[in-house]
């Protein structure tokens, strides 16, 4: 089993309007088999014991699925391994590249206010989804569920921009911090399946509205996203956000949202 | 205190409707004069406050995490049940019931888990309603599969995301009607105190996760959707901040707490690797389907390249020992054989920890691999084996997998009755929080089946039956004496922890050590001495944990997540001795209680006459003393047999 010092630089600030810096550390002994927030945890008890403050990170189910964990390890949003958060990413990928120093930043965008260290502020995305990320169903008044089939090449790809944590990782990879990403991905889900077609057009002006308001910045195909993204979501998606959102703009709401068969 | 279980009587498959239609209601333009407090946003509680909301009451909805998107709910994997008999395999809401009360072991409520089966059908229509991409076949229909050994395919599944999903869908509901101003979300805020006025729960104090700040809440009414208490363990496939806190501040206001020794031990988790393990993975269990359980049958060959060690030196000790289910044996016997080869025959294998045996089985898909081709077996687990490889850097096309059982799951809880009230009026219990629908085992695919059910069906109908019931309560000011008196002890109890007199060791310490001890003696199985012993070593441990715990930064109005952690650990540790006064107090053993002095030919033996009943516990002030009240099961549909699986 292989063990090693690292030196770690690690973002410290105390609060959003505080100003922040890097301090550095030493994480000793780490295995090889440690996740890297394993490797935090151990550090952090360690200054504990020390009477010194410990480093503040979000991080909650640790399986890659609840979105929480969010740190930028030497410039990679979630660290070096594609498809992986942070939480899932163990030192032995750490080792192979032989990085024996590492910088931890937080995610980095206007609209993600820092909160203290590592942690971050980011109900702009839950804002996003309120603005219009969902279908308007009331609890109790759904018909039969296969009352309507769903095409299976539909329902997978819909599930593709469902798979979706809500991480962020998308707008700390983006050089202009756009959550285009975020906001295709539910934008695509909802409005791919027959469900989400009342809403469709609605839907995606709101949320492209209320992306906008946040703060994030404009889409310019980098791609960074796709790369960063734990889930793989692709970039597609947000070519298909744009269609829909030109044909919301270009018909008038009422146009739009009328059945086939009215008028 | 009086448990009084307000069960309906009638044919049970009127009962429901029976009593809904008997109920009180409260009038739409009454509503919004209600304040309800949902605490936790999974599936119970993200479903109920999106609904309480959307029927017009207001409501304030709270969660430790960042959004409630990032619930545990969203962890679970495998799929959720409903009697749809989609696949016309003569599946029925009876049937689900029937397997639900006999899977739980005849330690349930049979009206409650017919009321489960029964909405389990609503469940699946509002999902899908809402967009929840469950898996299809080519001619667009729903698919499903059949799980945990069901002798029908009821399980509905998104890839092996369902929790995702299903919480997702819950979340979009939730969202829509905090944009309509009928739910205001609270997320970084954790629940620290209860607020009973007149024998009436009327609010909660939280503490503001963010900047520190403890505040009163006053409601007419409090929902906890908080979650299992998992965490006990320590190491389970829990959440990190998964905790106890909010059920545990209930009980002791009152709400008494039922079954705590009822906990679900899962057995394909992939093992510790070393000291600094923070949580445990649980891989599918469909993967016991093609793969084969086996250790070596000489202690020396332990640390030996699995490869090396030849056919006629593995014990396959499934096979050998359960010849008619061999490795598809139920979860509890995978998991109680996994630790006897390790524990007591030491046969354990992977990484050594230094002072433990070796806690790790292989499951190899060598004969699948070799019978079906790699690319089926791919096909099946491709997405498995790429987790599994990425957590433990082994290729388990190439390596055996190595697993070793995890806490999971808690079927314990607070105490409720059929309208999921607590002992406290207007305290309500919903999902993994309360004790209700799974008795003494949850089957597979049942625990998102019962946080929706509660969430979105039963919960949002017996509030209103509740506030139409009590009419109007007393106005509750934040100023008044047991509000005040309320936060008062949550500063003291936030003071005390980050003064500790002699502070040394970090939360972790304590609590690791607790999982320890509760995982030794009150785990997988269970006796008398072991409990005792338990008892022994958890009251000077909580002890030294108040003397010695030790939380940076010592300020109190800022983000501190030692003291977070802190504070759950301290409750941790009351619990954690109320589960063993539990398991010692049940001297039988059924479902995943299992008492080494109650078996027949190894399995579980229940004693129906002396405890066929709920143990639900009153706190009394002394952590170590809780009174013990119970409630007769009767069992009117379903006769209670003995499980078996030679």
């Amino acid at each position: 089993m292989k063990t090693k010092n690292l030196t770690l630089h690690v973002w410290r600030q105390d609060g959003p309007d505080a100003k922040g810096a890097f301090e550095t550390y030493t994480a000793e002994n780490v295995n090889e088999h440690m996740s890297f927030l394993e490797m935090l945890d151990d550090l952090n008890e360690k200054l504990i014991i020390e009477g010194k403050e410990p480093i503040a990170f979000d991080h909650d189910c640790r399986e890659g699925i609840c979105g929480s964990c969010n740190i930028v390890v030497n410039g990679y949003a979630h660290g070096p391994q594609e498809r992986t958060t942070v939480c899932q990413l163990h030192m032995r990928h750490v080792f192979a590249l032989g990085w024996s120093e590492i910088w931890l930043e937080p995610w980095r965008a206007a609209a993600f206010p820092v909160i203290k260290d590592l942690v971050v502020d980011r109900g702009a995305l839950d804002r996003i989804i309120q603005s219009g990320g969902y279908i308007s169903i009331r609890t109790g008044s759904a018909r039969d569920a296969n009352e309507t089939p769903i095409p299976k090449p539909i329902s997978d790809r819909a599930f593709d921009a469902a798979t979706c944590i809500g991480c962020g990782a998308c707008v700390a990879a983006c050089p202009n911090a756009s959550a285009s990403l975020f906001t295709a991905a539910k934008v695509s889900h909802l409005g791919m399946l027959p469900q989400g077609q009342t809403e469709r057009f609605d839907r995606v002006r709101k949320m492209v509205a209320q992306m906008d308001a946040e703060g994030f910045g404009s889409c310019t195909n980098h791609g960074e996203c796709e790369k960063a993204c734990p889930k793989g979501i692709s970039i597609d998606f947000i070519a298909q956000m744009n269609r829909d959102f030109v044909k919301a703009m270009v018909t008038s709401k009422h146009d739009v949202e009328a059945p086939n068969d009215a008028e | 205190m009086e448990l009084k279980s307000h069960e309906p009587t009638g044919p049970i498959e009127d009962r429901w409707k029976e009593h809904k239609a008997h109920s009180k209601l409260v009038a739409p333009h009454n509503r919004r004069k209600y304040q309800v407090i949902v605490v936790g946003s999974g599936l119970a509680g993200g479903a109920a406050a999106a609904t309480l909301g959307e029927l017009g009451y207001n409501v304030k909805c709270f969660c430790y995490q960042d959004s409630p998107r990032r619930a545990h709910s969203i962890a679970a994997q495998g799929g959720i049940n409903a009697a749809k008999n989609y696949q016309n395999d003569g599946d029925s809401v009876y049937r689900l019931f029937y397997d639900t009360v006999k899977g739980g072991d005849f330690r349930s409520r049979e009206s409650n888990v017919y009321r489960l089966a029964e909405l389990s059908l609503n469940i699946i229509d509002q999902a899908v309603a809402q967009g929840v991409p469950f898996a299809r076949e080519y001619g667009g229909l729903l698919a499903n599969r059949s799980f945990g050994g069901a002798q029908v395919s009821r399980t509905f599944y998104a890839r092996g995301q369902t929790g995702q999903q299903l919480l997702l869908g819950a979340y979009s509901a939730l969202e829509r009607q905090i944009d309509a101003g009928t739910v205001k979300m609270f997320p970084r805020h954790e629940m620290l105190e209860l607020i009973v006025h007149e024998g009436k729960a009327r609010g909660i104090v939280t503490r503001n996760l963010v900047n520190g700040k403890i505040d009163v809440h006053v409601a007419d009414v409090v929902l906890l959707c908080t979650g299992g208490y998992g965490n006990v363990f320590y190491l389970s496939t829990n959440a990190m901040g998964s905790n106890c806190t909010a059920v545990w501040r209930a009980h002791r206001k009152g709400a008494a707490f039922a079954n705590p020794c009822y906990t679900q031990i899962h057995p394909t988790c992939i093992p510790r690797s070393g000291e600094y393990q923070s949580k445990l993975t649980l891989m599918s269990e469909s993967l016991r389907n093609d793969g084969r359980v086996w250790v070596p049958r000489n202690p020396e060959d332990c640390d030996k390249d699995p490869a090396k060690i030849p056919e006629e030196d593995r014990y396959y000790y499934l096979e050998e020992r359960y010849p008619a289910f061999g490795n598809l044996v139920p979860r509890d016997v995978a998991s109680r054989n996994a630790m006897y080869v390790c524990e007591d025959e030491g046969l354990g294998i992977g990484p050594k920890i230094p002072g433990e045996p070796r806690r790790g089985v292989y499951l190899d898909f060598k004969s699948a691999i070799d019978r079906l081709g790699e690319d089926l077996i791919m096909e099946r687990y491709g997405n498995l084996f790429e987790m599994y490889e990425r957590i433990t850097g082994d290729d388990p096309r190439k390596t055996p997998m190595r697993i070793y059982p995890a806490t999971h799951y808690t079927m314990g809880g607070l105490w409720v009755d059929y309208n999921l009230m607590s002992t406290i009026d207007g305290l309500f219990v919903g999902g993994e929080a309360n004790f209700s629908d799974h008795g003494a085992n949850r089957l597979g695919a049942s625990a998102l089946m019962q946080g929706l059910a509660d969430g979105y069906f039963v919960l949002p109908f017996t509030v209103g039956n509740y506030l139409g019931t009590i009419r109007k309560t007393e106005p509750l000011e934040e100023s008044d004496p047991v509000c005040q008196e309320a936060l008062k002890s949550v500063q003291a109890r936030v003071e005390k922890l980050m003064n500790a007199p002699d502070p040394t060791h970090a939360p972790e310490y304590f609590h690791r050590k607790l999982g320890n001890i509760i995982w030794k003696y009150c785990g997988m199985s269970r006796d008398a001495e072991g409990l005792k012993k338990a008892l022994e070593e958890i009251r000077p441990l909580r002890e030294e944990f108040h003397e010695k715990v030790k939380v940076l930064p010592q300020k109190g109005e800022t983000f501190n997540q030692a003291l977070e952690r802190a504070g759950r650990v301290a409750d941790f540790f009351e619990l954690g001795e109320l589960m063993c006064i539990d398991a010692l107090e049940r001297d039988e053993s059924c479902g995943g209680h299992f008492r080494t002095e109650h078996t027949i030919d190894g399995e579980a033996k229940r004693d129906d006459e002396h405890f066929q009943h709920v143990a639900a516990w009153e706190w009394t002030g002394d952590p170590s003393n809780p009174a013990l009240h119970k409630e007769e099961l009767t069992f009117e549909y379903v006769k209670p047999t003995m499980r078996s699986y030679k």
